[in-house]
């Protein structure tokens, strides 16, 4: 077995710039189930409104890509006063189900035949970001330490991303430790005592809701980029229980919970897909029992042990206080 | 009482309407391909099918969110586990070659006994060790992404059919027609319901589930075994998803993912009816699967599930409650 390979491709992934999308995009989830503690379960389906309002404007019309940034954010908003107007009065669980359905109806309509002119259906839409690679200062060629290495434009995306995070943390830190902050955070762990004091507990979850909507669009916005591509396959509810499983495991409730946790979910992932793979090949794991195409699988489920085994064991995740995400459900 | 306001209307519905279609469709000569009459007593016929189905899955998922207020999301895995269950012993790919019928109890039994045993092993202590509900609900989360790729390992992506029923002729219902498996299928299941209404209603365990649905604490307090109970729900909910996997892997086809499709229609039927009542998940389940069959009159087959789920949307913004729910509102 390699050792070198397995090490740089987990290093490779946990500072890459799907690890930065990630984080962007469980940040806005932070903010919504963190300090809030509203159960967005369809965060995936904001990444989807801004990746493809993005791809619609400039591949399907023509339009210039900051047009197309501006309508992914719009279409972040409407999607979040649709999903809030009507569940954010109800129980916690009902706006979780409403996400999670309203991020596949999203998906099913955007991938169906009905709307192929527009969102080129299950073929998705290519080549929209050649403005955002014509901006690139850097020359052409492969940058890196030792052999962790980028293309220059995936370096080009990565200083992009992680420069938005830290922008989106520091705007976040901003207003968490701001009254707005101090007033959502009181709502997570009191709503009536909240709405005790005379704040309008409603407008204030809405507020969440948009907010972390718009982030979680820039993340999918940031995600199309990288790829130069839209797929509505790309959008399944799998995206959003990642996104959980490293918020938890980085610690929600925290500017850096999910930052840590991106790096780290993606670092913990890529090195388990490499050396199941090279253990694989070398026979030490018999192929009868997990092929080489069983290991995406494999993985995944190791994901679902690990956000088991860290709730029921670590529910304040890495950096989280435990007094602080004792979460109990209504 | 308030479920049999709902029941009547709908039945009176369906008890008109159809014969009035069907006598329409039979008295014109239908010169070249079904008229819209006769496809929409089709897609009524199999949205009743597919609506029963979804209603037998998600029984389990309305009662154990009544009894100890926790949405399951991994009970589509139950229900892909039952259909894969009952095709490793049916297929005698590797498997006993077992006839499909000794097949799907054996995949019931060994569904009730997967419910019993995430109670036991999973939800008890977790709820002994005083996680909070929104911890537990990422929990089933976690357990869902598990369960659901272990099947993919051990099942692979192929779609499959059972070695029984797979080819049959159809019966002719005046314009529409339905196989002998279907109709099979739609009268069992219906079967099923009503057997666990009868339970619900007639039996001290079934009296017990409802005392514990309407105030768990009050219960507990009349000498219910509250834990009882709970573990009746899980065993019940899982053997149940398991039938209900069956049956559908039966009437379309059995994948690794099936359940997972499959559950947010469940989720959408639960809510409808109202979250945590039994019969709102067989009245809203119904009602799902006829508006996913009834909108291919009208709109691509690709988008069908879509409008199933956007009555969901639709549904809460009027009335929260469901059909069959109790008005709560915080905020």
């Amino acid at each position: 077995m390699d050792f070198s390979a397995i090490l740089t491709d987990a290093l490779r992934s946990g500072i890459g710039p799907i690890a930065a999308v990630y984080a962007l995009a469980a940040m806005g989830l932070n903010l919504h189930f963190g300090y809030t503690g509203l159960l967005n379960f369809g965060q995936v389906g904001f990444m989807l409104v801004g990746g493809y309002g993005l791809a619609i404007t400039v591949s399907t019309y023509d339009g210039p890509m900051w047009l197309g940034v501006l309508g992914g954010i719009a279409c972040a908003i409407v999607l979040a006063l649709l999903l809030g107007l009507p569940t954010l009065r109800l129980r916690a669980d009902y706006l979780a189900i409403t996400t999670i359905a309203a991020g596949e109806t999203l998906r099913l309509f955007y991938r169906s035949g009905w709307a192929e002119p527009v969102t080129g259906g299950v073929f998705g839409l290519q080549r929209f970001a050649n403005d955002f690679y014509a901006l690139s200062p850097i020359e052409p060629g492969t940058y890196g330490v030792w052999l962790v290495r980028f293309s220059s434009r995936d370096l080009w995306v990565m200083i992009v991303g992680w420069v938005l995070v830290l922008v989106v943390g520091c705007l976040l830190a901003l207003l968490i430790h701001s009254p707005w902050g101090r007033v959502i955070r009181s709502i997570r762990e009191d709503e009536v005592a909240a709405r005790s004091l005379g704040k309008n507990v409603y407008a204030y979850k809405m507020q969440s809701l948009v907010l972390g909507g718009v982030i979680g669009a820039v993340a999918g916005m940031m995600q199309a980029i990288q790829v130069q591509s839209v797929n509505p396959d790309n959008y399944d509810p799998g995206v959003t229980f990642f996104l959980y499983t490293l918020l938890v495991l980085g610690g929600a409730g925290r500017i850096l919970g999910p930052v840590v946790g991106s790096i780290l979910f993606w670092f913990v992932l890529s090195f388990l897909d490499s050396a199941l793979r090279q253990a694989i090949d070398a026979e030490y794991i018999s192929p009868d029992l997990i092929s080489t195409s069983e290991v995406g699988a494999v993985r995944f489920a190791l994901v679902g042990v690990a956000l088991i085994l860290l709730v029921a064991f670590r529910p304040q995740g890495i950096l989280g206080s435990r007094k602080e995400m004792l979460l109990s459900g209504r | 009482m308030r479920c049999q306001r709902m029941l009547v209307p709908a039945l009176a519905l369906v008890l008109v309407v159809v014969p009035a279609l069907s006598a329409r469709a039979q008295g014109e000569e239908v010169p070249r391909g079904p008229t819209f009459a006769a496809r929409a007593l089709q897609a009524l016929i199999d949205g009743v099918q597919f609506g029963v189905i979804i209603a037998i899955t998600s029984v389990g998922l309305s009662l154990i969110f009544g009894t100890i207020h926790l949405i399951n999301f991994a009970h589509g895995e139950f229900v892909t586990i039952g259909a894969t269950f009952a095709f490793f012993l049916n297929v005698s790919a590797g498997g006993p070659g077992w006839h499909l019928v000794p097949a799907a109890l054996a995949a019931v039994v060994f569904g009730a006994l997967l419910g019993g045993a995430v109670e036991r092993g999973i939800w008890r202590p977790l709820r002994a060790r005083g996680t909070g509900l929104i911890n537990m609900f990422i929990v089933t989360i976690g357990l869902s992404l598990l369960l659901r790729h272990v099947v993919l390992v051990l099942y692979g992506t192929r779609p499959a059919s059972y070695a029984q029923y797979d080819i049959q002729s159809v019966i002719e219902l005046g314009p529409a027609g339905i196989t002998p498996r279907d109709l099979t299928v739609t009268l069992l299941a219906v079967l099923v319901l009503l057997g666990i209404a009868v339970l619900l209603q007639k039996t001290r365990i079934g009296t017990a589930v409802r005392a514990v649905s309407a105030n768990r604490d009050l219960a507990e307090a009349s000498g219910i075994d509250v834990q009882r109970v709970v573990l009746f729900v899980w065993m019940l909910g899982g053997g149940l998803a398991a039938l209900g996997g069956v049956f559908f892997g039966l009437v379309e086809i059995v994948t690794w993912d099936m359940g997972f499709k499959l559950l947010l229609l469940m989720f959408a039927g639960v809510i409808l009816g109202g979250l945590g009542s039994a019969y709102g998940a067989m009245v809203g389940s119904l009602v799902i699967g006829v508006v996913a069959q009834m909108s291919t009159l009208w709109f691509p087959v690709d988008l069908q599930y879509a409008w199933a789920l956007l009555v969901l949307i639709v549904v809460l913004l009027v009335r929260p409650q469901g059909i069959l729910g109790r008005a709560e509102r915080v905020g």
